[in-house]
């Protein structure tokens, strides 16, 4: 299956955001949800069928424009599944946040079912200004299953500049990713970027969390756990919104979440 | 080209400060994760696979080209999350560039670079290969920590070189995987991580006693 | 410049380094001399210690030195290795103590404890000192090794517990000179003299030789 999708917010005469575009097909299919507010727009992904599967090939590509604040989220976890023989299933998933833009992108986890053999690719690309707060949560197999392979590739740049570029490889054919140095008997990550202006707190560091002020105008926050709730537990307080909004700060707001059939595991909002 | 430069190059005894960094071994066996011969071998295919690629690609990498170091040595720290991991692999840098230039000219490299950045330097001095530059750099990926796993949990010496042993075909490979990708653009370079000894690095900088600077 | 280029000549710190096995008052000889020198000379310190902070802790208590003025050293597990086969992580912290505080008249560093074998490098220090106590019995300085027997300035500790541990100092005097031939000797009790004062005269004489010659 292949697919497209894409978001376009911007800013309309009156200061607000507004989706210019909002497009996508199924399994990628975005739906706006809440208000648009001063405060921005929400988009969720809703699953529009199981998946990917081996042999697919997604891809999302999100434009937030100057002053435009956007957050995306998801209804679900994301199941990689192996699917028919076929060469990896792909997602691609493309961001560029102009000057004075915001984007959050804090989606449900991805799931790497036994068997799995997925790629996500994400480019980021944020001018000078803008202000980016992105989430990844990777969940190694199902409850008690194996892990299939995922490879996660990621490159953020922010102000024209690298700032972040990381790959995780787990499953059979990483070699050593189960072992100590990678995520040892831990079956669940995440990370939690942040880049702009007021990205940078000061670090902190525990045995199974670290929160890491990049050689860039960035922070990145990493947990491992032995499952999703113990990441959740870690990065879930640091993406409460308001985290990341765009040069100004404000206290923490409750977002309103529309569609009635939207998940109850909402971790990160 | 000289073997015994290479090997020269990627001797433990070589002063160069190795001794002093267990490569996040000491953060994982106080953890727990580490405690045998058998969990040392996980942690050392971990590492060879992610921070052994990336640093063989870096080394190769500025072997091949002087005019890519500052690229390079950028791109290692857009790879390297941790403000302890990139003090570890400067002050490593620091000190084989200390070592490296007492035996061959090199110039150019400043002061303090990434550790990579300054062994492909070296190597390049040395009129060492690219591929030479990759072998020493996954080398010592995994001699480091293995010799720290040694000290620290007084492992059979002679099972940690049997593993030794029987990890250099991998070690090779990575070598030959990372020299061939050494032509490619920094942002394209290898730049797999491994999530625990981000955590680990980070962790270990606050303890009050710790045996090893990384 | 070469940020590299070996530190000889007159315009560098003197660098003395205190070795000797755990607990026979290296620290407090350090402490002792930065309270006797500290007004005279520009001086830092670097400590080898497994505790990554608590020499630098010991002195910045006894208000003997700032905190900006002590680096820590970390030697995995090999506190020899640090001060002699591998010297570079002694020299950048050298080195960082200098470029951030300006020239320096005395750099002191303590290794971290360990057995009589103990020695620095020459590419690392100028002078040695060896610290060894009475507690361990009379018979340290016979027992020789090449901490006792080569090092610039032997200092004998804890003068004030030989009655106690029945250590006779003669004998221990009789057995260095036997071992040291001209090099000097000193004994000590840093609980009595809180300045160490044969350590700092012995010290202030070698800065003042270096500025003359
Ligand atoms: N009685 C006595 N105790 C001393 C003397 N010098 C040091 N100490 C004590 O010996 C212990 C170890 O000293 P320290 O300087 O930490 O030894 P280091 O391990 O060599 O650095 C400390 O409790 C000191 O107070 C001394 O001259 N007499
Ligand atoms: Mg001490």
């Amino acid at each position: 299956m292949k697919a497209k999708a894409r978001v376009v917010a911007e800013v309309d005469g009156h200061g607000r955001t507004r989706l210019a575009v909002l497009r996508g097909e199924s399994p990628l299919l975005l739906r706006r949800t809440g208000r648009h507010t001063a405060e921005g727009v929400t988009v969720h992904l809703v699953g529009g069928a199981a998946g990917p599967l081996r042999g697919d090939e997604l891809r999302l590509d999100v434009e937030v424009g100057p002053g435009a604040r956007l957050e995306v989220l998801s209804v679900a976890a994301q199941l990689a599944l192996p699917g028919r023989p076929a060469p990896a299933s792909r997602l691609t998933v493309t961001a560029d946040v102009a000057a004075g833009g915001a984007l959050r992108w804090i989606p449900e986890p991805l799931i790497a079912a036994a068997g799995c053999d997925h790629v996500v690719v994400t480019r980021v690309a944020v001018e000078a200004g803008g202000s980016l707060l992105w989430r990844d949560d990777l969940v190694c197999g199902r409850h008690g299953e194996v892990c299939g392979d995922v490879l996660a590739d990621t490159l953020v740049r922010y102000g024209g500049t690298t700032l972040h570029r990381h790959e995780l490889a787990v499953g059979p054919r990483a070699p050593g990713w189960d072992g100590p140095a990678v995520l040892g008997a831990g079956r669940a990550i995440g990370t939690l970027l942040t880049a702009g202006p007021d990205a940078v707190t000061p670090g902190s560091a525990g045995p199974a969390v670290a929160l890491m002020p990049l050689a860039g105008p960035g922070m990145l926050a990493t947990a491992v756990g032995a499952d999703i709730r113990e990441v959740r537990a870690a990065l879930d307080p640091l993406c409460a919104a308001g985290h990341v909004e765009g040069g100004r700060s404000r206290p923490p707001r409750e977002i309103t979440v529309r569609p009635p059939r939207l998940s109850a595991r909402r971790g990160c909002r | 080209m000289s073997l015994a430069t290479l090997l020269l190059l990627a001797d433990g005894r070589l002063p160069s400060g190795g001794h002093a960094h267990s490569a996040g071994l000491e953060a994982q066996v106080t953890a727990g994760r580490v405690r045998s011969v058998a969990d040392l071998d996980g942690f050392l295919r971990g590492k060879l696979a992610t921070g052994g690629l990336v640093s063989a690609a870096f080394a190769a990498a500025a072997c091949a080209d002087a005019t890519r170091w500052a690229d390079l040595d950028a791109g290692l720290d857009a790879r390297t999350p941790s403000p302890a991991l990139r003090r570890a692999s400067r002050a490593q840098g620091r000190a084989l560039l200390r070592a490296g230039r007492a035996m061959w000219p090199v110039a150019g490299v400043g002061r303090e670079p990434h550790q990579p950045v300054a062994l492909g330097a070296l190597a390049a001095a040395a009129g060492l290969s690219p591929g030479q530059a990759a072998v020493a750099a996954a080398h010592g990926a995994i001699t480091g920590p293995a010799s720290a796993a040694v000290r620290l949990l007084g492992l059979d010496p002679y099972r940690v070189h049997a593993l030794l042993a029987r990890l250099a075909p991998e070690c090779d490979r990575i070598a030959e995987v990372a020299a061939s990708r050494s032509g490619d653009a920094v942002d394209r370079l290898p730049a797999s991580g491994a999530p625990l000894l981000d955590i680990g690095a980070e962790y270990h900088a606050t303890w009050e006693v710790r045996l090893f600077a990384s | 410049m070469d940020p590299h280029a070996p530190l000889t000549g007159g315009s560098r710190a003197l660098r003395v380094g205190i070795g000797g096995p755990v607990g026979s008052g290296k620290t407090a000889l350090v402490a002792a001399l930065c309270r006797a020198l500290g007004a005279q000379l520009r001086l830092a310190v670097v400590t080898n210690d497994i505790y990554t902070t608590e020499d630098a802790d010991f002195l910045l208590r006894n208000g003997v030195l700032p905190a900006e003025r002590i680096r820590a050293v970390e030697t995995g597990c090999c506190p020899h290795t640090a001060i002699r086969d591998d010297i570079s992580a002694n020299l950048d912290a050298v080195e960082d103590l200098e470029s951030s505080l300006g020239p320096l008249d005395l750099v002191l560093l303590e290794s971290g404890g360990d057995n009589l074998t103990a020695t620095f490098s020459k590419g690392l220090i100028d002078q040695q000192i060896f610290v060894v106590d009475v507690s361990g019995g009379d018979k340290v300085p016979r027992k020789g090794g090449p901490g006792v027997t080569t090092a610039d300035l032997l200092v004998i500790n804890k003068t004030d517990l030989a009655p106690l541990v029945g250590a006779d100092l003669s004998v221990m005097d009789r057995d260095a000179r036997a071992r040291r031939g001209d090099l000097p000797t000193v004994f000590l009790s840093l609980a009595e003299d809180r300045g160490a004062t044969p350590v700092a005269d012995w010290i202030r004489g070698l800065v003042a030789a270096r500025a003359a010659g």
